[in-house]
């Protein structure tokens, strides 16, 4: 094997490099005060994990309750808790903090060639912040849950329920915080922290990706914090700004509660974009088409984010005139999203593919957003809205876009930066096997919503007519393959921790300045200050520095 | 500068090089760590403007609604007092000015004494604001607590200029109340949390901490300080002034 160009390191004799930022310092509370944006990635990877899986148990029992027609699980009220808890948990603590906290805080650095995040202590502090909030969370759920949905709707949740409302609301006020801190860091990180030749035009588009979604963070999360805070004033004091009873209006909360949410939708899935670019670049070996398209149609969707939120109100009691206007522009979205996907497959044409289980992952995400954009078409729609909204059909458009998406992506690029991050690979072939697991239970399980959806039954309750039930004992069904989906890379990860093949610098071939330094990297990342002196996805650049290395050597 | 050493063996980065002890490993220069945390500041309080957004878009809303409910609420304040804060602020954004410029100086004893009078300047502030509080809450203005509408449906002998207000366009003044005490009360917090900041400020400054060619900090919390200073001048014309002349 030794004549071969790609120089992988021999399997048998091959070990870890002696310094990394693993074993740079031992203890938990080497861990748990460090300012190393790698670790910091570590200690959210484990928190997002946990709470993924609170949430995702709780969507088993949401499913669970909904294999029967009757409330013979759980109870009306404990099924509210458990399905506003399932969305609480996924939203802002799973979905917003997973690839800009996990893979966002280990590889931006890297990748623009620092050192570390512009700031960090304050990245330390975002991952207590959201550790806290998470915790918040957990306590209201454990003092008696909150049902008025993720959305705290008012008046339901000021006046109405009698549950952990200001819990839950000062958590999501606490998460916020960390998701700006975040947001701040990856800006300052990618316009002062770049390494000298690394100009904008020459950033992965992983980078790029977060960077619009940091400016979703920092400009949104505002907003909704306003908005929770306010909910509070209102619940404790009854200060009365969305109580109608004292001249207040509850639109606006939802105006002001939208202004944040729909751009989150862009804050979770403008990071998984740049993963799936990455991904299918690196295993297609082509440097993506129209870089610069894809580069701006990230920085377009934030722009567009922020200007179709109403579409979430178009049943409740918005003027016509505006809701034609944000009709039309949740339609202008679509084009960005879709410049990205025809760029995708514009890049697989007459590329090398070879199909590793980040590529398979990313093939998922293709298809899965796709169908989910599509159907977002359809809810923008005024009309069709007006059918179809608080039904199923827009519980399957959500998942698909967040979970077919989303969770996609973010599992593609746990597979593709594992090497990276532990200096180990995972089991090739069960690796595969999850893949092909999760798509098919994905599919299983919310492509009936849709149908659902559209012979009419409601979101959120807990009973429904005797005719759906086919339908949901399938989604039932597709959950429980699901979870085994998701249950597996769990197992096998931990397990390669330990007995994983030895994976070499870059496993992959891939171009990116974190694939040029050792795995796992040591503590400041980089031995000299990097000069970048190639274009990005520039394999050819690669291939002769890879033949120049050899040729030293031999 | 032995960037090799620093990397290869972290922990001993500190032997053998020479770079200010205030220039953090990660950055290259100290230009970079100025410009880095500098825009990071300018972001951060971009999020506080939106923060604060969303209350003015609040209160444009309202106010476009119940027009002569905020008349009448904002002849309920008292300008005088509004006035006198709002020299206050503007005189405490200048002495915090002078502050940045004595650290930019090296100037340790002029810091000191400037950023003391930052602090004093805020305290008075709070204060009057404090009275102002007291003064609403002793005529049932605070919504939610203690909120009457009596003031409102009849002529107030105070202000004998303004009509009574019809019963319901009278409980929409609660509304005004509710923005007038989120506006002024969240301000209030960032002044309490700043005049925390500036009490630790005075005490590393004392210790000579600023004065050594390490202003980043202090310039910092100087944009800090004029952010909650540009908040109050947008806040005094929109609560106390903008319907006194009806």
């Amino acid at each position: 094997m030794s004549s071969t160009i790609v120089s992988l390191p021999d399997q048998t004799t091959a070990t870890l490099p002696k310094h990394t930022y693993l074993n740079n310092e031992y203890g938990l509370k080497s861990w748990l005060l460090t300012r190393d944006h790698k670790r910091i990635g570590i200690l959210y990877l484990i928190t997002i994990t946990f709470f993924f899986f609170i949430g995702g148990a709780m969507a088993g029992l949401v499913r669970l309750e909904l294999l029967t027609p009757q409330t013979d699980l759980l109870a009306a009220d404990t099924y509210n808790k458990v399905f506003t808890m399932h969305g609480i948990i996924m939203i802002f603590l799973f979905l917003v903090p997973s690839v800009p906290g996990t893979l966002g805080n280990f590889l931006v650095p890297i990748m623009v060639g620092a050192k570390d995040l512009a700031f960090p202590k304050i990245n330390l502090l975002s991952w207590y912040l959201n550790t806290i909030g998470g915790i918040m969370v957990l306590a209201a759920l454990i003092s008696g849950g909150v049902d008025t949905g993720w959305t705290f709707t008012t008046p339901l949740s000021t006046h109405y329920v009698n549950t952990h409302v200001i819990t839950a609301g000062l958590a999501i006020f606490v998460t916020g915080f960390s998701s700006i801190f975040t947001g701040i860091n990856i800006i300052v990180t990618v316009h002062r922290m770049r390494a000298p030749g690394m100009t904008w035009f020459r950033l992965p588009l992983f980078i790029w990706s977060n960077y619009a979604a940091s400016i979703l963070m920092v400009l949104g999360t505002p907003v909704l914090a306003i908005a929770l805070v306010l909910v509070v004033l209102e619940r404790t004091i009854g200060i009365g700004v969305f109580d109608p009873t004292k001249g207040g209006d509850p639109l606006l909360f939802q105006h002001l509660f939208w202004f944040y949410s729909h751009p989150a939708v862009y804050i979770m899935i403008l990071p998984g974009m740049g993963v799936i670019s990455e991904v299918i670049s690196t295993f297609s070996r082509k440097r993506v088409f129209g870089y610069t398209a894809v580069a701006f149609s990230s920085v377009a969707i934030a722009v567009f984010g922020f200007l179709v939120w109403e579409h979430h109100m178009f049943i409740m009691g918005v003027s016509s005139y505006s809701a034609l206007i944000f009709s039309l522009l949740t339609m202008l979205v679509a084009v960005p999203s879709a410049i990205k996907i025809f760029n995708w497959a514009a890049t697989l044409y007459k590329g090398s593919i070879t199909f590793e289980t980040p590529m398979l992952y990313a093939f998922g995400f293709m298809g899965l957003f796709t169908i989910g954009g599509l159907t977002g078409v359809f809810l923008g729609s005024l009309g069709m809205d007006v059918h179809l909204t608080e039904t199923y059909f827009i519980v399957a458009h959500f998942h698909f876009v967040m979970v077919g998406g989303m969770l996609m992506a973010f599992l593609a690029g746990i597979h593709f930066w594992w090497p990276k991050i532990t200096g180990r690979m995972y089991p090739e072939n069960l690796s595969k096997l999850a893949a092909l697991v999760t798509f098919i239970g994905f599919i299983l399980t919310f492509f009936p919503q849709f149908i659902l959806g559209y012979l009419g039954m409601p979101r959120r309750y807990a009973a429904y007519p005797p005719e759906f039930q086919v339908l949901n004992v399938l989604s039932t069904a597709g959950a429980t393959v699901l979870g085994v989906g998701y249950l597996l890379p769990m197992l096998y990860l931990t397990w390669s921790l330990k007995y994983g093949k030895i994976a070499g610098p870059n496993p992959w071939q891939a171009t990116g300045l974190e694939w040029q330094i050792q795995s796992p990297p040591v503590v400041e990342n980089f031995l000299e200050t990097p000069v970048v002196d190639y274009e990005a996805y520039d394999y050819e650049w690669l291939a002769n520095k890879t033949r120049n290395e050899v040729h030293t050597v031999g | 500068m032995d960037s090799h050493a620093i990397a290869t063996h972290p922990e001993h980065a500190h032997a053998g090089h020479d770079h200010p002890p205030f220039l953090r490993h990660h950055f290259e220069s100290v230009e970079q760590q100025r410009e880095a945390t500098s825009f990071g500041m300018w972001l951060f309080l971009l999020t506080e403007f939106m923060f604060f957004g969303g209350m003015f878009v609040a209160y444009l809303v309202y106010r476009t609604w119940y027009y002569p409910a905020f008349v009448a609420g904002s002849h309920q304040l008292s300008v005088l007092l509004g006035s006198i804060n709002t020299v206050i602020l503007i005189c405490s954004s200048l002495t915090m000015s002078l502050a940045v410029y004595a650290a930019q100086k090296g100037r340790k004893a002029a810091l000191v004494r400037w950023l003391s009078i930052t602090l004093l300047l805020g305290l008075v502030f709070l204060g009057i604001k404090a009275s102002e509080y007291r003064e609403k809450w002793e005529q049932h203005h605070v919504p939610g607590l203690n909120f009457s509408v009596s003031d409102f449906v009849h002529v107030n002998p105070a202000y004998p200029g303004q009509p009574a207000l019809p019963l319901d366009m009278a409980e929409k003044t609660q509304v005004y109340f509710s923005l007038y005490f989120a506006m002024t009360g969240m301000h209030a917090l960032h002044m309490i949390i700043g005049i925390c900041v500036l009490a630790g400020l005075i005490f590393r400054a004392r210790a000579g901490a600023y004065t050594s060619g390490h202003t980043n900090t202090v310039e910092n919390f100087g944009l800090y300080w004029h952010f909650i200073d540009i908040v109050w001048n947008f806040l005094f014309p929109l609560l106390y002034l903008i319907s006194r002349h009806q």
